[in-house]
This record gives C-alpha cells, sequence and structure tokens, in this order.
C-alpha cells in the first residue's frame, strides 16, 4: 500500500472512531429539515380542531385575554393597549422572539415573564402567579398574534450563556430514569413510549390547550410534565432554568412556524 | 470509558431500604449469577410487575406476549424469548443496571441508586425495584421461551 494510502486510510478510522464516541455519548440532533412539530404527529380530527378558531378550545382564553389587554388596572391604571396599542400590530411577531435578553434582569426572560414584568413595573399591579388563569389569557393572547410566523430567538453574547445552559439541562441524564430529554426527542422521536407516540418536543404553540389536561397550559407545564415522567425533581415553577431550556428549545424549532394556540391530546 | 464487563461489586445499591436476607450483588462476566434475595423469584408476581406501568414501566419501552394490554412500547426489544437468549444470570444483571452490559442504554437501572441525579424526591435513594421484585422479574423472563 502506498504511503498516501496509509495515510488516508489513518484518517479514515480516526473519522470513524470519533463519530462513533461522539454517538456514544451524546444524542444526535435532528436535521433541520427533518423537523416536525407536534401537529404532524396528530390525527386529523385534533388538527382540524386547531386550525378552527370557532372548534379550537385555546381560543376561549385568547379573548379572555383580549379583555384583559384592554382593561385598566394598577396604581398607574393603565392598560396593556394604553402603552402597546392594537396588539394585532404591536405584539406580531414577538412571541416568536421569545425569550428574549431583558437588561434590566441581565437574563432572558420569557412572554410569561415579560408579561409580569410590564405588569409589575409599567402598571404598578401584583404580577400574575404562573398558571393563572389570567397569565395564561394574557400570554395566549400575545403569542396568538404570531400565529404562522418563523419562530427566531435572538442568538447573541448576551443570550448564548442562556442556550448553552438550556441546552446543558436537555443533555442531562437526569431522575430515577436516569433518562434525558434528548434521548426521547432527539433519538427516539416517532417511537411509541407505551401507546404514546413520542414527538420531537417543539414549543411551537405555547400557550397550549391539551386534552389530557381539559385546559390550557404554558410551556412550563409540559416540561414539568416530562420532568415528573422522568422521576426527575421539577424545577420551582417560575424557575430560571425553564427560561434556559426554553430558549434552548426555541432555537432548536428555529424557522417553525408558530402556532400558539396549539391542540395537543 | 466505563469499565464495563470487569466484575466488581455494585456498593452503594444497598442505601436503598435493604432486607436483611439480601447478598450483594456480584458481576461475573456479563451475568449475576447468584440471587439477590434467598426467597426465590415467583414469575406470577414478575409478570404483574413487568405489565404494571407504574412499577415495572417494562412496557413503556417494551412489548411482549401480554395479549391484554394495550399499549405497549417501541423503543426496546421485545421480551418474547428473553428467557431463551439469555440465562438467568445475564437477565438479573440487565434488570439491577443494563448499564454494566451497554454505558449507553436508555434502559433504567432498576436496583441503583448512584450515580443519578436530580432524582424526585419521593425517590430519592430508593431503587426502582426491590430485590425480591428483581427476582419475581428475572424468574417469569425466565419463562419466555418463544
Ligand atoms: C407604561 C407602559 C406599558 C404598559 C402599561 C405595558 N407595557 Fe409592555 N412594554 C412596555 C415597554 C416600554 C416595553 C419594552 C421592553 C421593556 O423595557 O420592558 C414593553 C415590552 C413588552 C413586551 C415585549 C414586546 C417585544 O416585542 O419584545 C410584551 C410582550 C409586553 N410588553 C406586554 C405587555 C402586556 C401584556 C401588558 C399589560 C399586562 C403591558 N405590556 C403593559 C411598556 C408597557
Ligand atoms: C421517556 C421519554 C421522554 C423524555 C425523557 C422527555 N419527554 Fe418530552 N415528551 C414525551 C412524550 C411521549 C410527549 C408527548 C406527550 C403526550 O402527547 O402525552 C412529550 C412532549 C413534550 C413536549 C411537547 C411537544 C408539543 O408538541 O407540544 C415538549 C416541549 C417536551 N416533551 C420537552 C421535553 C423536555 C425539555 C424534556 C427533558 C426535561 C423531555 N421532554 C423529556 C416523552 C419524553
Ligand atoms: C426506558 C426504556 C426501557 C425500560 C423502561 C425498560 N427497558 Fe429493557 N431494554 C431497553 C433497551 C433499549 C434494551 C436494548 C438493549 C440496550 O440498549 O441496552 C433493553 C433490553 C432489555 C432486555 C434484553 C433484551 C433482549 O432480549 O435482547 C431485557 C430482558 C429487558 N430489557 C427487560 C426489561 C424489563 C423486565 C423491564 C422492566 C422491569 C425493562 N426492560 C424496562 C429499554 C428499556
Amino acid at each position: 500500500m502506498s504511503r498516501q494510502a496509509l495515510m488516508r486510510l489513518a484518517h479514515f478510522s480516526l473519522a470513524v472512531l470519533l463519530v462513533a464516541f461522539g454517538f456514544a455519548a451524546s444524542a444526535t440532533e435532528i436535521p433541520l429539515s427533518e423537523r416536525k412539530s407536534g401537529y404532524e404527529f396528530m390525527g386529523p380530527q385534533s388538527r382540524a380542531m386547531q386550525d378552527d378558531d370557532t372548534a379550537n378550545p385555546g381560543m376561549l382564553s385568547v379573548f379572555d385575554g383580549e379583555a384583559l389587554w384592554n382593561a385598566k388596572t394598577g396604581a398607574t391604571n393603565q392598560s396593556c393597549a394604553g402603552c402597546h396599542g392594537d396588539a394585532t400590530q404591536s405584539m406580531k411577531g414577538a412571541a416568536a422572539r421569545y425569550p428574549a435578553f431583558n437588561a434590566s434582569r441581565g437574563r432572558p426572560l420569557d412572554l410569561e415573564g415579560q408579561i409580569n414584568l410590564c405588569r409589575a413595573d409599567r402598571q404598578q399591579a401584583s404580577p400574575f402567579a404562573y398558571e393563572s388563569r389570567e397569565l395564561l389569557a394574557l400570554t395566549a393572547y400575545v403569542a396568538r398574534q404570531s400565529r404562522g410566523m418563523p419562530i427566531e430567538p435572538t442568538i447573541d453574547a448576551r443570550t448564548q450563556p442562556f442556550l448553552d445552559a438550556g441546552r446543558a439541562i436537555f443533555d442531562l441524564r437526569q431522575g430515577q430514569l436516569n433518562l434525558s430529554c434528548a434521548q426521547c426527542h432527539d433519538d427516539q422521536w416517532g417511537q411509541r413510549l407505551a401507546g404514546t407516540v413520542i414527538p420531537q418536543g417543539h414549543p411551537t404553540g405555547y400557550p397550549q390547550y391539551r386534552l389530557e389536561w381539559q385546559s390550557l397550559g404554558s410551556l412550563q407545564r409540559r416540561l414539568r410534565n416530562c420532568l415528573v415522567g422522568m422521576r426527575a425533581e421539577p424545577y420551582a415553577v417560575g424557575a430560571p432554568e425553564y427560561v434556559d431550556l426554553t430558549l434552548f428549545l426555541m432555537w432548536r424549532a428555529r424557522g417553525m412556524k408558530f402556532e400558539a394556540p396549539a391542540v395537543r391530546p | 470509558m466505563r469499565p464495563i464487563f470487569i466484575a466488581f461489586v455494585l456498593g452503594s445499591v444497598f442505601t436503598a431500604p435493604a432486607l436483611a436476607q439480601e447478598t450483594r450483588p456480584e458481576i461475573v462476566g456479563d451475568a449475576i449469577p447468584q440471587p439477590l434475595v434467598a426467597i426465590r423469584g415467583d414469575p406470577v408476581r414478575g409478570r404483574a410487575i413487568v405489565v404494571d406501568r407504574q412499577v415495572g414501566l417494562c412496557l413503556l419501552c417494551h412489548s411482549g406476549p401480554f395479549p391484554e394490554q394495550r399499549l405497549q412500547g417501541t423503543l426496546a426489544p421485545e421480551l418474547a424469548g428473553a428467557g431463551r437468549r439469555w440465562s438467568e444470570g445475564q437477565l438479573r444483571l440487565r434488570i439491577v443496571d443494563a448499564a454494566k452490559a451497554n454505558p449507553a442504554t436508555i434502559m433504567p437501572p432498576y436496583y441503583r441508586t448512584d450515580g443519578l441525579v436530580r432524582v424526585a424526591s419521593a425517590y430519592r435513594g430508593k431503587t426502582l425495584l426491590t430485590a425480591q421484585q428483581i427476582e419475581d422479574v428475572v424468574a417469569f423472563l425466565m419463562t419466555l421461551r418463544d
């Protein structure tokens, strides 16, 4: 064998080794072109329910949120509309960019966090509890204004560390079952976990109406469900880890269509 | 890389509520030849553990000869024939800690508490199954000959 051929062989073996180890150590990311929203894993009935505003149960919260948007409240007696005007214009695309960096907090906030910040600082009213009817409704109303738009959180020097922290959580084997998010959502999507098809885990439609919940719920609630299933300790309600994880998930879903309020089984 | 088939003794598994008559699971090759408890495994109880979605959790990932169970998983091999493919000791090792046979496995360790992180408080320091339950499951798997 020529010297050159030997070198080529050596390089090739090294590459094979690296690939083999890379795959053993961590899950494989889904190629961008193969990503699928949870919508695509649903049957025609659930899809039709999501697509038709008169059938989508999440729309009730959106209307609820519209009323809250226009209601004056807090020490300033200001409404959201008082500052932001017509949400169908001012909030177009906003939800698809969240979590976004907030300079005063020195970290990214998710949409719920930003809404509560406006409520506390701008309206001088007490922030809404996570998962409360009001916070879900306002979030759903703002999120609705991004329907059909591409997801595009801003990743720059300020948000990169939080994206990395979110990715680390996604890749961490945790809980009594010793599983990572990636092992299910990157490696095993499309397979059945008992009867349930494992989706890719894209946060395209939150807040979303789950038939199992019989209510609208936030992405945090969904993430808690998966953590509980892994028998891992859920992060505290409103914990920054959820925001980091959300930032990672939104980046992972970059370019996909935002579809809140989605419907899921 | 972690040592795979090196025989050694699982230490901290005994942080689980330990039964007095348990023996330490000693790995020989890719098997744990000795039962974890003196009382023989009961295949009838073992079957009930395997199909229970809260206890064994096996059917989250596996399927098997359980016609009454509508919802079975597709993440792992069929359990049918497990008792023909593997010896009792090999099956015991795979239930106790499948990572000893395959470090990259997604199969949870059923009799290990060390090396796990962020375990929910209700389960912290507890193994997924007790030693007796593992013997029951192994006894059941040994009946799956075809
Ligand atoms: C007193 C004026 C004021 C009021 C009232 C107010 N906001 Fe804001 N809001 C702002 C300002 C200013 C910003 C720019 C970001 C910042 O500094 O927080 C903002 C930013 C936002 C954003 C982020 C938009 C984007 O494109 O990134 C959302 C969403 C939002 N507000 C929602 C609300 C909601 C919902 C309410 C009512 C509960 C509300 N705001 C009430 C002033 C206000
Ligand atoms: C054992 C496999 C498994 C693990 C581990 C897991 N999930 Fe899930 N996840 C699921 C299944 C199954 C569903 C669909 C649930 C359903 O329809 O009932 C789901 C749903 C989701 C969804 C909703 C997708 C949609 O279309 O709305 C997100 C987001 C998600 N998971 C994120 C995560 C994150 C983040 C983690 C880690 C903290 C995680 N999952 C861990 C199995 C898993
Ligand atoms: C989270 C998924 C998961 C769960 C839960 C699980 N397993 Fe497994 N199991 C696997 C995978 C994947 C394999 C394939 C080998 C490997 O990857 O280590 C496997 C392999 C096995 C094997 C060897 C299969 C063969 O014949 O080649 C047996 C036996 C087995 N499991 C039994 C069980 C039993 C019994 C339970 C419940 C007590 C269980 N498993 C729970 C994922 C799982």
